[in-house]
C-alpha cells in the first residue's frame, strides 16, 4: 500500500497517526489563541472543544493495532464528532470519515489530492458555506486548489505541492479578516464579524502545518520554502523584494 | 437561584436515568449514551422515527418516545445538540430494516450532527429520509439558525408521522405526512421572565418586571420585540396574529391549535391564554376541531407560553387524533 515512486513513503497508518499526535499537541498549545479569537465573534469555545476533541483523537489512534490510514482517519473522525462537538465536530470529524476512504490504497500523491478534494467538498456541503462565509472553507479551498494545480498540473513533489498548500491557507486565514460572516454563529453578527479572523479556518491551518512538518519528517527532508518554488499564486510584495525595490514604504 | 440540582455538570445524565427509572418498561437509554429508545426498539415491520436536540426543553424529546409517536430520541446538554455520533447510535437502534425518519428541528447544530450520522449510517445500508422542522414564524434568522427556527409544532410532526407509521405506512408516506404538518403549521412565543441555564446559574437576559419579550425562542434567545407588559388578552391577541397573518387561512378552515407552556407558568395562565386564542380564532371565521393546553416543548423555568396553529384536513385529524401512549402525550381513541 505504499506510494514510494510518488515520492510520498512509509504511507502507513503510523504516519497518520503521528500527524494526528503533532496536530493535537499544536492545538494544545493554540487553544487559548483559538478561544480568543472566537470570544470576539462566537461563544468562545473553539479553542477548547477542539482540544480536547483532538486530544481524544490522538488517544483513540494510538490504541489501534497496526492500522490502515483510512481506519485511523475513520477512528480518528468519529472520536473528533463526538468530542469537539457542535458545528466543528461533523465539519472537522465527519468530512475526515468520508475523505478517509479515498485512502484505501494507501496514501499516494494521488490519493492525497482525491483525500484533499473529497474533505473540502464535504465541509462545504455540511456548513452550505462557499469561499467569502468567513469560515473553515476560506482557509481550506486555496490550499485544496493549490494542491491539486501543484500536483497534477506543476508536477511538483508531494512534499512541495502540500508547502504551497499551507502558504495558500494562510493567506485565506488572512482573507477571512476583511470579511463579513455569513455562516456560522459569526453571522449573526452581521457587520460587526468584520475585521475578525475566523478560528475554525486557523485551526485548519494549524492542522495543515502540522501535516507538512510530519511529512517532512516522514520523507527526512526539510520542510520546503514555498519562495524557492515557482509562485502558483502571484506575490507582488516577492516581486517587488526581487525587484531590489523592497517593501518599505508600503504601510502594512 | 434555589435548584434541584446537584452539579450542573451531571444535570443531564442525572435526569436519563430519573426517565428511565420512572418508565423502565417503555423507554431505555443505550449504554454509555444519552439516547433513549423505545425499551422494545427496533420494532419489526414499521418505520422508525428518530429525533433529539438540546436538553431543556422537557418532556421534548424522550416523553414523546412510544406508541404512535417516536422510536427513539438523542439528549445533548442543556441547549446543545447531540453529536453526530450519538444521533447514529439512536439511528442503529430504532432501524428494523423499514427505514427511519428523523425529524429535526431547525437549529444549525442539530441539523449538521444529525446530517452527518445520517449520511454515516447511509454508508452502512440503512435508509434514512429527513424532515426539518421551521415552525417558529417570528424570526427569519436567529442566534442559533439560518431561517426559522423549529419549535413547538414539532409535537404535531411527531404526531401525526408517528400515526402514519404505526399504520405500517412506508418511508416516503411517513415523510410526507410529516411534511404535510410542517407546511400547515405556525407557532410564535413570548417570555415573561429568563430561563436559567444550570451552568450560568442565572438568567440568561435581563428582563425588566415591566417587559415581555415578543417571539422569543426556546433557548432565551432574542426575540421579535421587547414591550411593555400586556394583559394575557393583549399578548395572546400578538401571538396568534402573528402566527395566522403567516399561515394564511381560509374561512372556514378546520385548526388544531396548542397552548404550550414554556416551563414557568402555571397552567391556570395557559387556560386564559387558550380562551382568548379560541376566541380569535372564531372571530376570524376559523373551526377548532381540537385544542392541546400544556407543556409541550418548555425552556427550562422560562415564565411564558407559546401559541401554535396547525391547519388539518381529514387525514391530518385521523393522524392527530390517533392513539398514542406515551410519557408526555396519551390518546385512546
Amino acid at each position: 500500500m505504499s506510494g514510494n515512486e510518488s515520492g510520498v513513503s512509509d504511507s502507513d497508518g503510523a504516519a497518520v497517526v503521528a500527524a494526528v499526535e503533532a496536530v493535537a499537541e499544536r492545538i494544545e498549545a493554540e487553544r487559548d489563541y483559538l478561544t480568543e479569537l472566537d470570544s470576539a465573534i462566537g461563544d468562545a469555545d473553539h479553542g477548547g472543544n477542539m482540544a480536547r476533541g483532538w486530544a481524544a483523537a490522538a488517544e483513540a489512534g494510538r490504541e489501534l493495532d497496526d492500522p490502515d490510514p483510512q481506519t485511523v482517519c475513520k477512528t480518528v473522525g468519529k472520536t473528533l464528532m463526538a468530542e469537539v462537538g457542535g458545528a466543528s465536530g461533523p465539519l472537522f470529524g465527519g468530512s475526515l470519515v468520508f475523505a478517509g476512504a479515498e485512502l484505501d490504497d494507501g496514501v499516494t500523491a494521488e490519493s492525497a489530492v482525491a483525500f484533499a478534494e473529497t474533505y473540502l467538498e464535504k465541509v462545504e456541503d455540511r456548513g452550505d458555506a462557499r469561499v467569502g462565509d468567513q469560515t473553515v472553507v476560506d482557509a481550506l479551498t486555496p490550499a485544496v486548489h493549490t494542491f491539486k494545480k501543484s500536483v497534477e498540473t506543476d508536477g511538483l513533489p508531494p512534499l512541495d505541492a502540500l508547502a504551497k498548500a499551507v502558504d495558500a491557507a494562510e493567506r485565506g486565514v488572512a482573507f477571512t479578516v476583511p470579511i463579513r460572516a455569513r455562516k456560522g454563529r459569526a453571522s449573526y453578527l452581521g457587520w460587526r464579524s468584520v475585521g475578525h479572523q475566523d478560528p475554525g479556518a486557523t485551526s485548519a491551518l494549524y492542522i495543515l502545518e502540522e501535516l507538512l512538518a510530519v511529512a517532512a519528517d516522514a520523507l527526512g527532508e526539510e520542510v520546503p520554502d514555498v519562495d524557492a518554488t515557482s509562485p502558483t499564486i502571484p506575490d507582488e510584495s516577492a516581486a517587488e523584494a526581487a525587484d531590489g525595490d523592497a517593501a518599505s514604504g508600503d504601510g502594512d | 437561584m434555589k435548584k434541584l440540582i446537584n452539579d450542573p455538570d451531571d444535570v443531564v445524565d442525572e435526569m436519563l436515568d430519573g426517565m428511565t427509572a420512572a418508565y423502565p418498561d417503555r423507554i431505555r437509554r443505550l449504554p454509555d449514551t444519552q439516547v433513549m429508545v423505545r425499551d422494545d426498539a427496533p420494532v419489526e415491520g414499521k418505520v422508525a422515527l428518530v429525533t433529539g436536540g438540546g436538553s431543556g426543553h422537557e418532556p421534548t424529546h424522550a416523553g414523546y418516545i412510544g406508541d404512535g409517536m417516536l422510536d427513539g430520541a438523542a439528549a445533548g446538554g442543556v441547549f446543545s445538540s447531540p453529536t453526530a455520533d450519538e444521533f447514529e447510535a439512536l439511528i442503529d437502534a430504532c432501524d428494523a430494516g423499514d427505514g427511519v425518519l428523523a425529524i429535526i428541528k431547525n437549529y444549525e447544530g442539530d441539523v449538521m450532527n444529525f446530517d452527518t450520522a445520517i449520511e454515516l449510517v447511509e454508508m452502512e445500508g440503512v435508509e434514512v429520509e429527513s424532515v426539518v422542522v421551521d415552525d417558529d414564524v417570528a424570526v427569519e434568522d436567529s442566534l442559533y439558525t439560518s431561517g426559522r427556527r423549529g419549535v413547538c409544532g414539532t409535537i404535531l410532526v411527531h404526531k401525526a408521522a408517528g400515526a402514519k407509521a404505526a399504520q405500517g405506512a412506508d418511508l416516503s408516506e411517513v415523510k410526507r405526512v410529516a411534511e404535510k404538518v410542517i407546511d400547515n403549521v405556525g407557532t410564535m412565543g413570548t417570555a415573561l421572565t429568563s430561563c436559567v441555564t444550570p451552568e450560568k446559574g442565572e438568567p440568561t437576559f435581563d428582563l425588566g418586571d415591566d417587559e415581555i419579550e415578543l417571539g422569543i425562542g426556546i433557548h432565551g434567545e432574542p426575540g421579535t420585540e421587547r414591550t411593555e407588559v400586556m394583559s394575557a388578552d393583549e399578548i395572546t391577541t400578538e401571538l396568534t396574529e402573528a402566527v395566522l397573518d403567516d399561515l394564511d387561512l381560509d374561512s372556514g378552515q378546520e385548526v388544531l391549535t396548542i397552548v404550550n407552556g414554556m416551563g414557568g407558568t402555571p397552567q391556570m395562565e395557559l387556560f386564559v391564554v387558550n380562551r382568548r386564542l379560541q376566541e380569535l380564532l372564531g372571530e376570524r371565521g376559523l373551526e377548532t376541531w381540537d385544542a392541546w393546553v400544556g407543556d409541550y416543548m418548555t425552556s427550562l423555568d422560562m415564565a411564558g407560553a407559546s401559541v401554535t396553529v396547525c391547519a388539518v384536513d381529514d387525514e391530518l385529524k385521523e393522524l392527530l387524533g390517533a392513539p398514542a401512549d406515551t410519557p408526555a402525550l396519551t390518546r385512546t381513541r
